[in-house]
């Protein structure tokens, strides 16, 4: 297993496209249009071939990648033996991480095809978007801290651009929005790295982990829950969890449709990554004494976003205020600190990936359409669009958990995981979940019904290269729905092995 | 010890300085005998062969001297700590050369003679600021640097602006030297004797004595003198002002070769001199000194990056930004780990590839719109997509973003200061870093997002043209493989003999 190359050829095999793009003359848009649709289906095929060998039964990283990469030598230690620092390129993939790649993989593509309708620059967009894809499936298949961060980072840099040069209106605000809140997020994390790594002298994730169990004693207490704080703080803010919230709204609104997808679909499950892989994983003690704040965070996230998702006049702001809701919704699973809660958490990341990805995407089909997004302008859009606005109530069903789609499972799941430590506040979460029955209900019932204005009479319902999004997404979603296990049984050994060290300590 | 014969000295490891100085010398001569019909873009060309030239004997010296070579108790001495500046000493004014011979066509600068050959003489300067442990030499060596410079920011004789900066950095230079020269007053003072590595245990005796506070007090006036050099709080008010009046590779010198020069005079000369020194409680540099550095680095990262989010002219701009930069590089000596010099060092290399990478867009986008305003980037990209690309490199460089040699310079210095538990310079390193990502991404901002006044190609030079891509590229190499330049540092110019082993223990 030592050294397949497959992970690697699965991160970066976007750059064959990115190399074809680059010698597309950039007038001809529909030959960049399908390299660049084409182009994501490479990492989609190989992703499914690594989650079809995955192998269920060890929590432990697969096709681990190993390389020396960088040496920094330090000199003579303490008893006069030569010192360095060894930070390798280490690639490697377990349960938690597994399901985030095919789920990058697959909104990858869906929001390629998505992007069919973005009509500037075409050549200079793919090309960014492929760098993205590199970054995001980098983060989720590094094994090494250095390598994580330097992904993470790759992140940011075309989503600026992505944001700032095909978003809306106040594109270039939203962007520098976008970049300084994530900035200060990832300067936080840095300083954290570095900081385990002077501790436990590596940088590879399971190593570290060990190492730091093992020198527990050697850490001062408040350094350690610096450490965890550090680390929680860095991905809140990516998750996005409440006052780090503003700058996710201004994204959501002002992105491109199919950077919107990506956004909310992946770019926000990997604060929830970071927050179970390093904040959880490598500090169990003090996650679980953390555990009611997270709890209590997670309730706040739920009832502030539910509640102004309910008033707000903009669709994108009702979805993006769910999305908020949503995610508090992983950090009640993370809560728990037992296996349901944490399936529940990763099932939630899951699926509200497939559904916002879904959502949005919609929001994207109507614009195009109507030049608009506000309820106030909207209505009626069943008769004119039938196929839409289906797919739209049952995205909203699955997003207020429908039994028998992803939504239902995985809020079930949290909720079991946290009733059982914290009755009252799971109680309190619960009812979270009727609000967004209700603002999601309004919102959709506001569109697709009621009587159709002249103007929106005649629009045309879903071309074939819209179909092909809204049932692959809807399809991911009812399956995870109605046979969990498909996710369910990747997650199982990894999330075990986290939890028990929890309970083990706290419990 | 024993006073050698002066014809006893093997002189040969001084031939990177007798190279320049040579030159130096002969193109002034040239210059004046040769005439008006000799170009004088052959002055500039010799000048980057000597430069050249003296780069090979650098490395000949790296790899015959396997110890400090001394000359006149230390006045000058050849080792891994001068070799690895004289290093990018020599590679800032071939670069700075290389801009100049496109940037002086423009006809701004009438003495183009002059031009090369006070490039050369502030090189030496430079090169004896980083090979001297003698307090007069070092001030021979400052002295000769300032004034080439003054004279280079001048050299735009018709410029209001140019006469202005040089009029500023005249009068604000003295000044710094003279606080400077106080301090040295101070070091003399307390120890009698000129060479550092002796006042190092005379000032521990000084400071043991009850005269601790004057050992302070020159500290102090170094410390602050210095800070002229390498532009850092509380002595950086110069640099926007200079930097926008003088010829544009003349600022990037500055920004690079003169900065690096500073570090090269102001660490030697302060680690070495005061490390002995007694404090208040245990070091003195490790307790009270570092404090001070520590507080000249945080108020030169806060106001450089504040200050520049400013600024509407890319030059001012970068000032303020070499401002922060000289911040970030006080870091790593509060207080110094072992691995301080190699940060340093390859902090600048990283520094030096992206600043020069800067500045020859600037000259390129300046002489075609005639401004050096920030406007004058928009719609770049259009117009020149390779350019824009390079320069957003360099830009994320600056920014300290994966993947470049910028960002790994700063995580090898964010590594020391948390390796020392240095918590707060650290937080503030990291919060002042996010704020300048405003700023450089302005002018990513302007290259991508907004339209330019016109979409024709941009005429690049050639020359320019690959230089940009080939500093663009070293950006991107050294940022994916850092280890090989650090590796070589640590292997080639590791000066452990020079301050010894100071490696902390590690509690956390």
């Amino acid at each position: 297993m030592q050294n397949s190359i497959l992970l690697s050829s699965l991160v970066f095999s976007p750059l064959l496209a990115i190399l074809v793009l680059a010698f597309i003359p950039g007038q001809k848009g529909g030959a960049i249009k399908r390299v660049g649709v084409l182009g994501t289906l490479l990492p989609l095929v190989l992703a499914l071939v690594l989650f079809g060998s995955f192998d269920y039964t060890t929590p432990n990283p697969q096709f681990v990648e190993r390389h020396n990469w960088i040496s920094i030598p330090l000199g003579e230690g303490q008893s006069g033996e030569a010192v360095s620092f060894e930070i390798n390129y280490e690639l490697g993939v377990d349960g938690i991480s597994m399901p985030l790649i095919v789920l990058t993989a697959l909104i990858g593509t869906m929001a390629a095809i998505a992007s069919w309708q973005v009509k500037k620059r075409l050549k200079e967009f793919f090309i960014l978007f492929h760098v993205l894809l590199i970054g995001m499936l980098g983060v989720f298949a590094s094994d090494n801290l250095f390598l994580f961060f330097i992904f993470f980072e790759m992140t940011l840099v075309p989503t600026y651009f992505l944001i700032g040069i095909w978003g809306y209106g106040e594109r270039e605000h939203a962007a520098n929005k976008f970049l300084l809140y994530n900035g200060i997020g990832s300067g936080i994390m840095l300083i954290a790295f570095i900081l385990l790594f002077l501790v436990t002298q590596t940088m590879n994730m399971q190593e570290l982990s060990n190492n730091l169990s093992s020198i527990a004693e050697n850490v001062k207490p408040e350094i350690r829950f610096g450490l965890f704080l550090a680390l929680f703080i860095a991905f809140a803010i990516k998750l996005p969890v409440f006052p780090f919230h503003t700058w996710m709204l201004k994204v959501h609104v002002q992105a491109p449709p199919s950077i919107v997808m990506i956004h909310s679909g992946i770019l926000l499950k990997m604060g929830a990554y970071g927050l179970l892989r390093m904040g959880i994983g490598f500090f169990p003690e003090e996650a679980y004494r953390f555990a009611t704040w997270l709890a209590v965070l997670g309730i706040i996230n739920i009832l502030y976003g539910a509640v102004l998702a309910f008033v707000q006049k903009d669709l994108k702001m009702v979805l993006a205020y769910s999305s908020i809701s949503h995610m508090g919704i992983v950090l009640l699973g993370f809560a728990a600190m037992n296996t349901i809660g944490f399936q529940g958490a990763m099932f939630q990341a899951v699926s509200h990936g497939f559904i916002s990805a879904l959502l949005f995407f919609i929001v994207g089909v109507i614009w195009d359409r109507t030049n608009s997004s506000m309820l106030g302008d909207l209505g009626g859009l069943a008769k004119s669009m039938p196929f839409v606005s289906g797919i739209f109530l049952a995205g909203g069903m699955a997003s207020l958990g429908l039994p028998g789609m992803s939504g239902f499972i995985s809020e079930f799941l949290a909720f079991l995981g946290l009733f059982g430590n914290m009755p009252v506040l799971a109680a309190v979460g619960a009812l979270g979940i009727v609000l967004t029955a209700v603002y999601l209900l309004r919102a959709i019932l506001r569109i697709t019904f009621g009587p159709t204005p002249e103007r929106l009479s005649h629009l045309a319902d879903a071309q074939p290269m819209e179909v092909i999004p809204m049932v692959v997404l809807l399809g991911f979603i009812i399956l995870i729905g109605v046979y969990p296990a498909i996710l369910g049984n990747a997650l199982q050994q990894t999330l075990k092995s986290i939890v028990p060290i929890v309970t083990g300590i706290g419990g | 010890m024993e006073v050698k014969d002066i014809f006893s000295y093997d002189w040969g490891y001084l031939l990177p300085e007798f190279i320049i100085l040579g030159f130096a010398t002969l193109l002034s001569l040239l210059d004046l005998f040769a005439g008006k019909r000799l170009g004088r873009q052959v002055i500039g060309l010799l000048s980057l062969l000597g430069v050249v030239l003296a780069g090979v004997f650098v490395f000949v010296n790296m790899s015959v001297l396997d110890e400090p070579y001394r000359y006149m108790l230390d006045t000058i001495r050849i080792d891994d700590y001068g070799n690895a500046f004289k290093l990018l000493f020599l590679a800032g004014t071939a670069f700075a050369i290389l801009l100049s011979l496109s940037y002086l066509e423009q006809g701004e600068v009438a003495h183009r003679g002059e031009y090369y050959y006070l490039m050369l003489t502030g090189l030496l300067g430079a090169m004896v600021m980083a090979s001297s442990a003698d307090l007069i030499t070092l001030f021979v060596g400052l002295e000769l640097l300032s004034l080439s410079s003054y004279v280079l920011v001048g050299l735009r004789k018709k410029s209001r602006l140019s006469n202005e900066s040089a009029m500023k950095y005249v009068i604000s230079g003295s000044i710094a030297t003279a606080v400077t020269l106080f301090g040295m007053s101070y070091v003399y003072g307390l120890s009698g004797t000129t060479n550092i590595y002796e006042v190092s245990g005379r000032l521990q005796e000084a400071g043991m004595m009850g005269y601790q506070f004057i050992v302070y007090a020159a500290f102090a006036f170094l410390a602050v003198g210095l800070a002229f050099k390498i532009s850092a709080v509380p002595n950086h008010m110069w640099a926007p002002d200079v930097y926008q009046g003088a010829p544009t590779p003349v600022a990037a010198f500055l920004a690079v070769v003169s900065k690096a020069a500073g570090f090269a005079l102001a660490f030697r000369l302060l680690l070495i001199a005061f490390f002995q020194a007694p404090g208040l409680t245990g070091s003195f540099f490790f307790a009270e000194g570092a404090l001070l550095l520590g507080l000249m680095a945080a108020a030169s990262m806060i106001i450089g990056n504040t200050m520049a989010l400013r600024q509407t002219n890319v030059k001012r701009m970068m000032a303020y930004s070499g401002i922060a930069h000289a911040g970030y590089l006080l870091v790593p000596f509060v207080p110094p780990t072992t691995l301080f010099f190699s940060e340093v060092i390859f902090y600048l290399f990283g520094y030096l590839l992206a600043t020069f990478g800067v500045f020859a867009v600037l000259m390129v986008i300046a002489r075609e719109m005639k401004t050096e305003e920030l406007k004058g980037f928009a719609g770049l990209y259009h117009r020149a997509p390779w350019l824009a690309i390079a320069m957003t490199v360099f830009l994320l460089s600056l920014a300290g973003i994966p993947v470049s040699a910028g960002f790994f310079g700063k995580f090898y210095i964010f590594m020391g200061a948390l390796a020392q538990a240095n918590y707060w310079l650290s937080a503030i390193m990291i919060a002042t870093s996010v704020v300048s990502y405003y700023y450089y991404f302005g002018i990513i901002r302007q290259m991508y997002m907004r339209p330019g006044q016109s979409e024709a190609p941009l005429e690049v030079p050639k020359g320019i043209w690959v230089f940009v891509m080939l500093l663009a590229a070293a950006t991107v190499f050294f940022g994916l493989f850092p280890g090989l330049a650090t590796e070589y540092i640590q292997a080639h110019l590791n000066p452990a003999f020079d301050f010894g082993n100071m490696l902390p223990g590690r509690s956390f």
